[in-house]
């Protein structure tokens, strides 16, 4: 019986080293564990033994047993083991190809700088304001300090729509209607995007394009209040390391005036063809608010001042996504508009 | 403007090279665009801001680079010989329109040789982009340059004794220097020999007045003349002259005299002559003297500064402003070369601006920060775009169209989209009117990149169009538009979407959906633009938001496409006044949903929405939802009828429903189909 014990271990053995399937091993169970199974037999067969014998074959044999019982399990770990390994050996893609292409949309890079520019200023406490595309001349020019005939009128060539109404030439007539509206709440503090036309059309003038304004108004607003601010804005959409400089400028509705220039964002400052070998670009306009101003839109230039300051979008767009060609922006390609 | 450095090192001195005088100026606020080397000079490219027109005047910059280092500068002396001849025997000079011309003095040489000027004056002329002619003009040329007051020369021969300055009368013609009939009007000002014009104040001459190789009789004028009514002028017959620019930007009523005895004595160098003895000057109102008042503390109160009075004091004085204190304040003589300065805060310009805009220390506004933020209706609009974004390319269109689009889109006659806001004064036709629809512009993107072999196109607009106002000004009304043509983009998975009708609608669904809008309707529309079998009108409880549609055969020919493409266009304002909020009106069953399918034969005019509505009307309680699987008409169907499938999803929420409830409730539906729509089962 001892014999035939060794023998069964010794064949299941065998069997399991060679079985290649969870099926193969199935098999084995039935065969040696299972009701009618071998070992199960035996274990029937100790009854005829004397207790003496029945006690050591039938350690023997549930030693066999369970032996039997862990390498069945062990070796049917490492079938599933196999199996999945050669499953996933056998799936295995060309994780190279491309993937499925669900239709590519975006913004236009100007709405993504608009968005860009305008959370800066949200992040300070600034609002968004808006007035319409057709403008009267008193809001775009008049009460901008910009008389009739006045030269400063040369700078924006218009669009009349008749002799009161036109294209507004920038965004600063929201300056007034704003003003106009809150007054005298303080503080006032917005910032303006919104579309602007002059007559001019050819490769670094588009009759149609985009602007930011801002204007603040409050007791005890300075000058140096203008340079902080801007300067931040500055370092927040091109980078801590840019230099900044402020040089004396003119606009009609503020008084001082000054231009903010940045280090050249090509070349750092040493001069190329981006900043005409200045090594510093225009980046914005801005100044004290003009009392004049001030007091069209209902405020008292003694009691508050204010600053207020304009950009061009395509020229901040330009800078940062490095595009050479203004016209690029409306000519809405969509070779262009696919890389934003 | 080009300004020589060696010309200017005549009225003022400086050690700096060129880089860094131009460097000093443009930080003062007298921007230099470059700086050139011509022979042994340099020429510096001077781009002035249209306040500072005195710095046109070679004297005038020198007066900047002096207030810089601090310097003071030369002006040239002047020596005339007269002769005992008086002026007035040969001129008399009358002003009608002392508004338009508020002084005007006149100086008589006689016998002048009239010749080439020597090289340095050409030189000189020539590094400013003036082109010399002979002796006498050049001097008038040179001295307006140097002293930014414009000189004309007449012919005395051919002018007569008598100057009057006056208004041109209605069609008076008049033939300037360049040989051009300009006809005047009354509000153009004229400078006449008692009854012609000979001159049209302050812009240029007349040809039958001007200097030639045979006059010997000069006479010089040196006038002020308002600025305004030059630049109307100047706008009105389309000429500019170097004159007209000075004019336009203010000249100095005071340095008129100055200007015109530096031209007599250079002419007297140059070609010779006796100067008639006097000065014409007719100078009826003399220009009051300017004071303003510079409170020291309001200029550290706008600056944000510290500065202290006798530093602020300083830089008025280095600008040879005569300032007085008077308690603590300054009260400055603003020189009349300086038209620009008005009020105290030109005064504290320039005090910061000499004082350096670097040097004054930045900050942030102090207080406490309100929150800013957008408005709801400024947060809608970015929420649309985002919506759209994923699937579509955001395009941005000029504001302004051609008026031909109309005719292209088979807009009818009497539609209001052809009320346009029409621009006086477009640079083309291509632009003459302002868009009522952002229609035109997405074909017009569609054709181009077409064009251009950019296939399979999807953008988006949103932007405002126009509409005429009965009063004020023209309505503006925020619009969404979006166009698309052939499938998504070839690939190897062989997965391919048409970009077709329902392409677009569904991103139209998609949006309304988000806005909570999707009980939105999709009614036959009627729109001349569209093509009438597969357009839609999308309305809300009534209230049209917009179109969506495949667009018109004729139209997409009309606009050179050859693909079929589908647009739509919605109301941005009419989207937010319905919007929604979403919110969770699905409880989450606990027992088991089970789908049922039918298709039906229907007669091709029974929409979906109808059966779709016959469907839900048929099983209120049960029915959790129901969509169209499957559509199909061909051979297994009759002609003039389709098949239609629908998955039906049955749950309830009490129970686990048993074949029998199903059963019962598809049977209902069923009946109803065939009733309601003559519906048969397959």
């Amino acid at each position: 019986m001892l014999n035939k014990l060794k023998e069964i271990a010794d064949n299941s053995e065998k069997w399991l080293s060679q079985a290649g399937s969870i099926e193969e091993i199935n098999e084995l169970r039935v065969k040696v564990l299972g009701r009618k199974g071998e070992i199960t037999q035996v274990l029937r067969g100790l009854k005829d033994l004397d207790a003496g014998e029945r006690a050591s074959v039938g350690k023997i044999a549930n030693q066999v047993k369970e032996k039997l019982e862990s390498m069945i399990s062990s070796r049917t770990e490492e079938i599933k083991g196999e199996e999945l390994q050669l499953r996933l050996s056998r799936e295995s893609v060309d994780i190279s190809l491309p993937g499925l292409p669900l239709q590519r949309g975006g913004k236009h890079p100007l709405t993504l700088i608009n968005e860009e520019i305008r959370e800066i200023f949200l992040s300070m406490g600034f609002s968004v304001a808006e007035g319409p595309e057709i403008e009267s001349d008193y809001y775009n020019f008049e009460a901008l300090n910009i008389p009739r005939d006045h030269p400063a009128r040369e700078m924006q060539d218009s669009f009349y729509i008749s002799e009161d109404i036109l294209l507004r030439t920038h965004t600063s007539p929201v300056q007034v209607r704003t003003m106009e509206k809150l007054a005298p709440q303080l503080p006032v503090k917005i910032i303006v995007p919104g579309r602007v036309y002059r007559r001019d059309d050819d490769a670094t003038h588009s009759p149609m394009f985009n602007q930011v304004e801002g204007l603040v108004i409050d007791k005890r607003i300075t000058f140096g209040h203008l340079k902080g601010t801007l300067m931040h804005f500055a370092h927040k959409i091109f980078g801590e390391d840019v230099k900044v400089r402020y040089r004396p400028s003119f606009f009609p509705f503020t008084e001082p005036s000054a231009e903010m220039d940045i280090s050249c964002v090509n070349c750092k400052g040493s001069g190329c063809r981006v900043c005409s070998h200045t090594g510093w670009l225009e980046i914005l306009g801005a100044g004290m608010v003009d009392p004049r101003v001030l007091q069209f839109g209902g405020y008292d230039g003694e009691q508050v001042t204010g600053f207020a300051f304009g950009m061009g979008v395509e020229r901040i767009a330009m800078l940062k996504y490095g595009i050479n060609d203004l016209r690029l922006f409306f000519d809405n390609d969509k070779r262009f508009l696919r890389q934003f | 403007m080009g300004v020589s450095i060696n010309w200017l090192k005549q009225y003022v001195d400086f050690d700096w090279k060129a880089e860094e005088l131009a460097h000093r100026l443009t930080m003062a606020g007298i921007a230099i665009e470059g700086v050139e080397r011509v022979d042994d000079d340099f020429i510096l490219d001077l781009d002035l801001t249209p306040n500072r027109g005195d710095c046109l005047g070679m004297i005038n910059l020198a007066r900047e680079v002096a207030a810089l280092t601090g310097s003071s500068i030369r002006l040239p002396e002047i020596v005339i010989k007269e002769s005992q001849e008086n002026i007035n025997q040969y001129i008399k000079v009358g002003i009608d329109d002392p508004d338009l011309c508020r002084r005007y003095a006149a100086r008589l040489i006689k016998n002048v040789k009239i010749q080439e000027s020597p090289a340095w004056l050409q030189k000189a002329l020539i590094h400013s982009g003036v082109r010399p002619i002979n002796n006498v003009v050049d001097v008038t040329n040179y001295v307006m340059l140097e002293c930014n007051q414009p000189l004309h020369a007449f012919d005395y021969n051919l002018l007569g004794n008598t100057i009057l300055v006056r208004r041109a009368r209605v069609g008076e013609k008049f033939t300037t220097l360049d040989e051009v009939e300009r006809t005047l009007d009354n509000d153009m000002l004229v400078i006449t020999d008692g009854s012609k014009p000979v001159a049209l104040a302050g812009i240029m001459g007349g040809l039958d007045s001007e200097i030639h190789d045979a006059t010997v009789d000069v006479l010089l004028e040196s006038a002020w003349f308002l600025g305004p009514n030059i630049r109307r002028t100047s706008r009105k017959v389309g000429l500019r002259s170097e004159s007209s620019i000075r004019f336009e930007k203010g000249t100095d009523i005071n340095g008129v005299i100055y200007a015109v005895n530096r031209a007599v004595m250079l002419i007297q160098d140059l070609a010779g002559g006796e100067v008639a003895r006097g000065i014409c000057d007719e100078y009826p109102v003399p220009r009051k003297e300017l004071q303003v008042t510079l409170r020291p503390e309001r200029v550290n109160y706008l600056l944000g500064t510290e500065l202290t009075p006798s530093l602020m004091r300083s830089y008025l004085e280095k600008l040879q402003f005569p300032v007085k204190e008077r308690k603590g304040d300054f009260i400055v003589n603003i020189p009349s070369y300086r038209p620009d300065i008005e009020i105290e805060v030109d005064l504290i310009e320039e005090v910061a601006r000499l004082h350096g805009y670097d040097q004054i220390e930045p900050g942030l506004p102090g207080g406490e920060i309100i929150p800013g933020g957008l408005t709801p209706f400024q947060k809608f609009r970015d929420e649309i775009k985002n919506i759209m974004s994923p699937y579509l390319n955001e395009v941005i269109n000029y504001s302004f169209i051609s008026e031909e689009n109309f005719q292209r889109l088979l807009l009818p006659q009497d539609s209001n989209l052809r009320n346009v806001v029409r621009i006086a004064n477009p640079l083309s036709e291509e632009q003459a009117v302002m868009r009522t629809l952002l229609l035109p512009g997405l074909l017009h993107n569609v054709s181009t990149n077409l064009a251009r072999k950019n296939e399979n196109l999807g953008f988006y607009e949103m932007g405002a169009v126009f509409y005429p106002a009965e009063s004020g000004l023209p309505l503006e009304k925020m619009r969404l538009g979006a166009i698309v043509c052939g499938h998504s983009d070839v690939n190897w998975t062989r997965h391919r979407v048409e970009m077709d009708f329902f392409y677009l609608k569904g991103i139209v669904e998609n949006l309304l959906w988000k806005l909570g809008l999707e009980e939105c309707e999709f009614i036959v529309a009627k729109d001349s633009s569209y093509h009438p079998g597969r357009s839609a009108v999308l309305k809300y409880y009534g209230d049209e938001l917009g179109v969506i549609g495949e667009v018109h055969p004729q139209v997409l020919q009309n606009y050179d496409i050859k693909q079929r493409c589908c647009a739509f266009e919605l109301d941005v304002e009419k989207l937010f006044a319905h919007k929604r909020t979403r919110s969770m009106v699905d409880r989450i069953a606990r027992y088991p949903a089970v789908e049922r399918d039918i298709a039906v034969v229907l007669a091709n005019e029974v929409t979906a929405a109808a059966a779709l509505k016959v469907i839900r009307d048929a099983e209120k309680e049960l029915l959790k939802d129901v969509v169209v699987f499957d559509l199909y008409a061909g051979e297994q169907v009759a002609s003039g009828y389709k098949s239609m499938a629908f998955r039906m999803t049955f749950q309830s929420m009490e129970r686990t429903l048993t074949e029998n409830d199903i059963n019962s409730s598809v049977n209902r539906i069923v009946e109803r189909l065939q009733k309601d729509l003559s519906a048969q089962l397959r």
